[in-house]
């Protein structure tokens, strides 16, 4: 299972953070600014992964963002890029041609589409179609809070 | 009250903040407003106010004081509410907060709602950071949505099954009948989530993981299809079909065939067809290749299909990327064990690894390429360790030097290339080699006999041109003490002889002394190699000097050996010789004396050993710690007396400063089922010999080797005659009065020569 992903920019500054075990805020603390200090310290062009305790961490940078995620033993480090990838593909098609200031007015909609997306340190959906159908009648949900509920139902 | 300011316009103003402390101070006000806002129970602006606080807690900022909120959030009619609160939850509350479990009726009640969205945020909530004991509170609604056939649903039950199995793993079997048709669905996240449920079951479970094993034709059928059919757009990444769910599916055939051989026969097929048709131009082809890799490896696959499995990671090292040719390293790392020869097959590739840029890769090139070391290669891999060695980064050297130390035990072809190349790590990483690395060296070097001359020398010229690297310097430093006199006789076979005098030796080790790079060890090493000097060299006016110096040094260590190497030279200057004489070999740690006390003890006994009952456990360890306590001087202990369940050991010691003196530990067993009580050891030495008894560590034996009797006995030898002794035992066992008198000469010689 992934054990946390982290986003943040290239000055160290935090955009995400996703837990998928539970630990003292300083433990997260600590994680984060190893994370940060770790991956930022990379010189280019080297691998995408990394050794750390008994996690396996890989990092994907996007434009200003960097991507983390921390897997355990056991995973698929190539596939994990993939999961990076598609997560920002999520984003993209959101935001439409998303960058980090999307991500940081918006990153209660960042959290609603990576919950979408992973649930308890796994994939939850692979369709990237689904996802944003279940997001976008959320988002509707939501307009509808002065009305009375009613069942959306996710067409196809 | 004004309304409380939007979120977006908090972040706005607070990126405005030039300093930190004016950031600070931004947002001490807002949670100063917010927390009034809190305290007159705000339900309009409550929502706005929490995001805003989840925005500050990812600034760093304590929050705790909404968690409350977030409660009260979740409890809301409004979508927008819940959606805020459970946030809210998952990043303030985790079950190590007192009020996590507060969460556990709201979570239930929108588990049963009637909107789907809001289930599904109940569900996710549940499935990422809900406690044990919540998990134990709602299994049964989770189970229940496991068998609904609503697909949004389903596909987060399952997910949230696996969180809840792995926090209290006994609710496991209450799952097991909603799995019965997770397989027969189309949807595609069903199908994975489906996948990753019984993945868990199966590796918490070996019942489980035999009842699923009727799975492999499903599964295999399923990976067929993927790979099989055409474009599909819902799942395609790059040509490929729903890449996560092949490598889950991948994964989960991989434990279901692990030691099992129909179900590794069924899937035999279907690895080969994935390993030969996967597009391999971009990632995502390669993440399933890996995948498939590391299920073949694993499962009992033909040969044919473990040589096509390497040779894809062979492959892989040839990929221009980097990812790829690390994944590769580490696969390979994995399987060297097992498929050995399949992985030799590659070594000139994972050898060019080594000249790799990124750190990653060449680490795990250096490992495997010490894996993959053995009596045939070693020359031709020596040779590039050796020059990765040199070239190498400095976290690196330390590893590497070990690795080539250990191949170049287990394998060299001679002992000159041996020195050679431990001269080679002394020099170009003398400063990285481990500590214990140095006693290792001396004990490797004092072996070779023949290469002592050889030895010296070059270690003398290493120190010509470098003293700042510690462990070279002082196993240089030893040798010199040892073997100077070879050194100044220039008795050198292998290489040309260098001339050099005595007079020259002695500065190179002063300069030791002296020198600010010698650390207080290497300080210790030069002192004593000079001091043994004296008895090798006939400048020993030049060494008395140094030596007195010494006795005023401010360095304690430094100081106790100047002064007890003058004692050597005023007042037992007789001795000098006999104490400073050439080091005998030494035996390593791991001799043969502790296994042999082992076995003997309880099982060879000829004197019946009554009792019915094996020898406890903890005796030999006893036995073999006090033997391991004496061993490294390199004198194997003995049984000097074994009879009616009687048994006396003897363990040496030399004592210092008196080489002529042996010093011999008594230790007395009793196997039998009574102890021996009043038990007195006595000895005499024939007229040559002068013996000293002192007191023993207690006169009761104790029955079936729950102890023993220690007790020391001092021979001076002076003549260095053959040890022979007659030894008397008196002791009451089972209330009578058992005497015996034997003789030993069983004593090792290397005991009184």
């Amino acid at each position: 299972m992934m054990r946390f992903m982290l986003l943040f920019s290239r000055q160290g500054r935090l955009r995400l953070q996703k837990w998928f075990t539970a630990i003292s805020e300083r433990e997260k603390k600590k994680i984060i600014r190893e994370m940060t200090t770790m991956v930022l310290a990379r010189p280019p062009r080297t691998c995408n992964f990394l050794r750390w305790k008994d996690l396996k961490i890989v990092y994907k940078r996007y434009a200003s963002l960097y991507f983390c995620l921390g897997v355990e033993d056991e995973e698929n480090e190539l596939l994990a890029l993939e999961i990076i990838h598609r997560y920002v593909e999520l984003l993209d098609k959101y935001f439409g041609n998303v960058c980090e200031l999307d991500i940081i007015f918006n990153f209660e909609k960042a959290y609603f589409i990576l919950d979408e997306f992973l649930m308890g340190g796994e994939i939850q959906e692979t369709s990237k179609q689904i996802v944003n159908r279940a997001i976008e009648s959320s988002d509707m949900l939501q307009e509808d809070d002065h009305s009375e509920w009613y069942d959306v139902e996710l067409f196809g | 009250m004004p309304a409380p300011i939007r979120l977006r316009e908090l972040i706005r103003t607070i990126r405005t903040a030039r300093t930190q402390a004016e950031e600070r101070e931004m947002i001490q006000k807002e949670c100063a407003a917010i927390r009034s806002s809190f305290r007159e129970e705000d339900n309009t602006y409550r929502c706005r106010n929490v995001a805003k606080l989840l925005y500050m807690h990812m600034l760093g900022y304590p929050a705790h004081f909404g968690q409350l909120e977030c409660l009260k959030l979740i409890a809301s009619q409004k979508f927008t509410d819940k959606r805020i609160g459970y946030l809210g939850a998952m990043l303030l509350l985790d079950e190590r907060q007192d009020v996590h479990l507060l969460m556990t009726n709201c979570i239930k009640n929108d588990l049963n709602h009637s909107t789907q969205y809001v289930q599904g945020l109940a569900l996710c909530t549940l499935g990422c950071m809900g406690s044990s004991e919540m998990c134990r509170d709602l299994a049964g609604e989770v189970e229940k949505l496991l068998k609904t056939s609503n697909s949004y649903l389903r596909k987060k039950a399952a997910l949230c099954a696996v969180h809840v199995i792995r926090k209290v793993p006994e609710l496991m079997e209450m799952f097991l009948p909603a799995t019965k048709n997770l397989l027969s669905e189309k949807n595609h996240g069903v199908l994975h989530t489906s996948v990753v449920l019984l993945t868990e079951m199966c590796e918490r479970s070996p019942d489980m993981l035999s009842h699923f094993r009727k799975l492999v034709p499903q599964l295999v059928r399923i990976l067929k299809n993927l790979i099989m059919s055409g474009y599909s757009p819902e799942h395609d990444v790059s040509g490929i079909s729903d890449p996560f769910l092949q490598v889950r599916i991948l994964r989960l055939l991989r434990i279901l065939g692990k030691n099992d051989d129909d179900s590794s026969e069924a899937m035999n097929d279907i690895l080969a067809q994935v390993a030969t048709n996967t597009e391999t131009s971009k990632n995502v082809g390669n993440a399933i290749l890996y995948e498939t890799v590391l299920t073949i490896m694993d499962i009992k696959s033909e040969s044919g299909l473990r040589v096509l499995a390497i040779n894809i990671l062979g492959r892989f090292l040839l990929n221009n990327d980097k990812n790829i040719r690390y994944v590769a390293l580490t696969s390979l790392l994995k399987t060297v064990q097992t498929d050995h020869n399949a992985v030799q097959r590659h070594r000139s590739t994972i050898v060019d690894c080594l000249k790799d840029l990124d750190v990653s890769i060449k680490r795990r090139a250096m490992e495997l390429s010490f894996a993959l070391v053995n009596g045939n290669n070693i020359r031709g891999m020596m040779k590039e360790l050796l020059y990765f060695l040199d070239s190498c980064d400095p976290d690196f050297k330390a590893d590497c030097a070990s690795g080539v130390f250990l191949a170049a035990e287990k394998y060299a072809p001679s002992k000159r290339w041996h020195i050679d190349t431990i001269m080679r790590v002394l020099t170009t990483a003398g400063s990285y080699v481990r500590d214990d690395s140095v006693p290792n060296l001396i004990q490797l070097i004092t072996n070779s006999v023949e290469m002592h001359a050889y030895t010296v020398q070059r270690l003398y010229k290493a120190l010509l041109d470098d003293i700042s690297q510690q462990p070279l310097v002082q196993v240089a430093s030893w040798c010199i003490g040892e073997y100077g006199d070879l050194l100044v006789s220039g008795q050198c076979e292998e290489e040309e002889p260098i001339q050099v005098t005595e007079d020259e030796v002695l500065d190179v080790l002063e300069g030791l002394l002296v020198s600010n790079l010698s650390t207080p060890v290497t300080r210790g090493y030069s002192l004593t190699a000079i001091m043994k000097l004296s008895t090798r060299f006939s400048s020993v006016n030049r060494i008395k000097k140094v030596v007195s110096i010494y006795g005023s040094s401010i360095d304690v260590e430094l100081q106790q050996r100047a002064v007890e190497y003058n004692a050597l030279f005023k007042k037992y200057d007789h001795m000098r010789p006999a104490l400073l004489e050439r080091m005998p070999i030494m035996e390593k740690s791991a001799s043969n004396g502790p296994t042999e006390i082992v076995q003997t003890n309880g099982e060879a006994e000829p004197s019946a050993v009554e009792s019915k009952h094996p020898p406890p456990v903890t005796q030999p360890t006893n036995q073999v710690r006090t033997i391991l306590n004496t061993v490294f001087i390199g004198i194997p202990p003995m049984t000097a007396y074994s009879k009616n369940g009687l048994k006396i050991d003897f363990t040496f010691e030399r004592a210092n400063p008196n080489p002529n003196i042996a010093v011999i530990t008594i230790h007395a067993t009793n196997s039998t089922e009574a102890e021996m009580t009043d038990f007195v050891f006595q000895a005499a030495v024939p007229k040559t010999f002068q013996l000293q008894l002192l007191s023993p560590s207690s006169n009761v034996v104790p029955a079936l080797n729950q102890g023993t009797v220690t007790q020391v006995i001092r021979v001076l030898n002076q003549q260095k005659q053959q040890l022979r002794m007659r030894i008397k035992l008196t002791y009451t066992h089972k209330g009578s009065a058992v005497q015996d008198l034997a003789e030993v000469n069983n004593f090792p010689p290397q005991s009184w020569q």
